[in-house]
């Protein structure tokens, strides 16, 4: 009788101890997508000096992050690509979407400022698939009659590696163009058609080598492109205007996004309807485990991802990055009331 | 390599002997310390082939997936598509050579070149601050060299160098194409760049080894600067420097950071010079963190045992050339 009650005290301290456990004994992992990191950087820091949480976010990229949380050695996972509903299942894994960004094409031609030259989807696929080859291409002077484009030789810059950007880029790429989609396809990484075409490692590497390499084209992410005060693009939308990008422009694309319909968070947001809509725009992902071994640490996470949404706007479009709208926020949240168990528990917040 | 032809130095096995004996008769605890002296060694120079044979074997075993896919096929094939996960290393390794060889032709004449200006003719003060430059260049990390190429160089090579080229030997088929500053030739001046300071620094001790009475015995019998440069100094010193281009070349194949900063990332053989190409290297430092499908983690292993395979060979090579080389020139030093 006594050891019985003994042990009923031992129990209950145990889950006072772990529902009450302060975040400062706690150090989250995360692995994965670098689009993201700066951002994650940030809000660690912040979330750190507000509870004392220690947060480390290895930035390896996307394919590096998946594979890690397969593996558990991380507590989270990101991605730029998201994973199919099936793919999840099969490693009892939940994703949710926690931040958008755009993709921007990018050119290096001489007498041509940023915004000024309008390319349409189909344009762009061409010159990726190096039909057109060059700057004075009769389909490019047709969408810009007012800019004088020299008769110079296109070079296609694009990511070495298998990157989260270049699946944005491709899939909207594929979406556009049956001969894209027939040729080359989508993917964090592919073989590049363009006889002229060259690779940089990271949007950096991109970003130097349309930089100096004249008559280039490359694509990155936005912040990099306004960071290296790079020439963009306008670009055709669906409702078939020009857009610029800029964050508004995005945040229209992402406020279109049908979440609702979309299974495991799965869904690409190219090409969204809507007159003010950016035509490539993607969101980047977070994996973690249905089944959490640790309710303390499942606890952290969570609060932690979800003072982001509440809290990390702000610095989200200060370093140009499109936060989540609210509806979506409130959907995911449910997703973790659902999915996210510890012990067979949903987990508190 | 012993220096004084006529003095035999007494051999390893003379002087091993002689320490022992003496040591015995002082101290004889010691020769059990010897024992284990000689077995902390031994263990310490086993560690050198039984790392070989782990990097070996983990290689092979990791390609397995892809030599079973692609056989033979995957040295010649020239496609690299990860969307449909085939996979051939042609480009690679001709994007590995192509580099190489433009960096040895254009880094051996000028080396040795540099080597004998500072041994035969420069002044004593110049010869020192040019050779503690040459070595300093050798102390700067590749990542700096490719940040150079891409940022500096390249543009360069775009607006001044590659359009001269065109201009002049333009029918060429190697200088045709855009001019856009980062490719196969961009890659190789750089390496040039690169190994220009060990080829330089080990030729130039070489020369200076050549013992002084042979050069000035040329010179009293009326030999001119340029008689004993080509008939004392570098005949005496071949082995040397046959030495140093290996090193040169074992250092440009593998380099990694630098190329994949200038070389334009293309899985793609061209026959111009301007075209951007890769080399196993770049492929390798590029692809490897976000390889995640087993075939192509595997393929990228499997390029990995490729190099492996061509520098072991090349040093196998130097070896041989050397020691036919040692025995048929009896100038060696």
């Amino acid at each position: 009788m006594k050891k019985v009650t003994w042990m009923a005290v031992a129990v209950v301290g145990l889950m006072v101890l772990a529902g009450s456990a302060p975040a400062a004994n706690v150090t989250l992992n995360g692995a994965g997508a670098s689009f993201p990191y700066p951002l994650y950087s940030q809000w660690a820091h912040k979330y750190n000096s507000l509870t004392g949480l220690k947060l480390n976010y290895q930035s390896i990229g996307s394919g590096g992050g998946i594979a890690q949380i397969k593996a558990k050695t991380v507590d989270f996972g990101a991605s730029d690509a998201p994973l199919k509903p099936k793919a999840l299942d099969e490693a009892g894994l939940v994703q949710f979407p926690m931040v958008m960004g755009g993709v921007v094409p990018v050119v290096n031609v001489a007498g041509v400022a940023p915004g000024q030259l309008k390319l349409s989807g189909a344009v762009l696929a061409d010159i990726f698939l190096g039909k057109i080859a060059k700057w004075d291409d009769p389909a490019l002077k047709a969408l810009n009659p007012k800019v004088k484009l020299p008769s110079q030789a296109i070079t296609v810059v694009h990511r070495t590696e298998g990157s989260g950007t270049t699946f944005i880029f491709t899939s909207y790429l594929a979406g556009i163009s049956p001969a894209w989609k027939e040729q080359v396809g989508a993917g964090k990484s592919v073989k590049w058609p363009a006889p002229n075409s060259i690779g940089g490692k990271g949007n950096e590497g991109v970003a130097g080598q349309v930089k100096v390499v004249s008559g280039a084209v490359g694509y990155v992410e936005y912040a990099y492109a306004l960071q290296n005060k790079m020439t963009y693009v306008s670009l055709k939308n669906q409702a078939g205007k020009f857009v610029q990008p800029k964050i508004e422009t995005f945040q229209a694309a992402a406020a279109n996004a049908d979440w609702k319909n979309a299974p495991g968070y799965y869904l690409m947001l190219n090409n969204q309807p809507g007159e003010a809509s950016w035509p490539i725009v993607g969101a980047t992902y977070i994996l973690m485990h249905k089944d959490q071994a640790d309710a303390a640490k499942a606890q952290a996470m969570l609060k932690f991802f979800d003072w982001c949404y509440k809290h990390g706007s702000e610095m989200a479009e200060k370093l140009h990055y499109v936060p989540m709208p609210k509806n979506v926020v409130k959907m995911v949240e449910a997703t973790w009331a659902k999915e996210v168990k510890a012990g067979g528990k949903p987990v508190k917040y | 390599m012993g220096v004084g032809d006529s003095d035999p130095a007494p051999t390893l096995r003379d002087q091993k002997n002689f320490g022992l004996r003496t040591m015995a008769k002082s101290t004889p605890a010691t020769s059990q310390g010897d024992y284990y002296f000689k077995w902390l060694t031994a263990a310490a120079a086993l560690i050198t082939p039984l790392i070989m044979a782990g990097i070996f074997l983990e290689l092979v075993g990791h390609s397995l997936p892809s030599i079973k896919e692609f056989g033979f096929g995957f040295l010649i094939s020239q496609n690299w598509n990860p969307v449909t996960e085939q996979f051939g290393a042609a480009s690679s390794i001709f994007g590995t050579v192509m580099s190489t060889l433009i960096a040895m032709v254009i880094a051996v004449p000028l080396s040795i070149a540099i080597a004998l200006f500072l041994v035969e003719l420069a002044q004593p003060g110049v010869s020192k601050v040019v050779g503690a430059m040459i070595e300093l260049l050798a102390a700067i990390p590749s990542i700096i060299y490719g940040m150079w190429g891409m940022f500096v160089f390249g543009p360069f090579m775009a607006r001044h160098v590659q359009p001269l080229l065109q201009d002049t030997l333009g029918f060429l088929p190697l200088f045709q194409g855009p001019p856009m500053g980062l490719g196969m030739l961009t890659a190789g001046i750089i390496l040039a760049f690169m190994i220009l300071p060990f080829i330089c620094a080990i030729t130039r001790d070489v020369f200076l080894l050549v013992p002084n009475v042979v050069k000035e015995s040329a010179h009293g019998m009326g030999a001119t600067t340029w008689e004993v440069t080509y008939k004392v100094t570098i005949p005496y010193g071949l082995v040397g420097i046959i030495g140093a281009l290996f090193l040169g070349l074992g250092r440009a194949l593998g380099e990694t950071m630098a190329v994949t900063f200038v070389i334009g990332n293309a899985h793609n053989i061209s026959a111009s010079l301007f075209a951007p190409g890769n080399s196993i290297a770049s492929t390798l430092a590029n692809e490897f963190t976000e390889a995640t499908d087993l075939l192509y983690v595997s393929s990228l292993i499997e390029l990995g045992l490729v190099l492996f395979i061509m520098t072991y060979l090349i040093q196998v090579l130097a070896q041989f050339m050397l020691r036919r080389m040692y025995k048929s020139w009896s100038v060696g030093l």
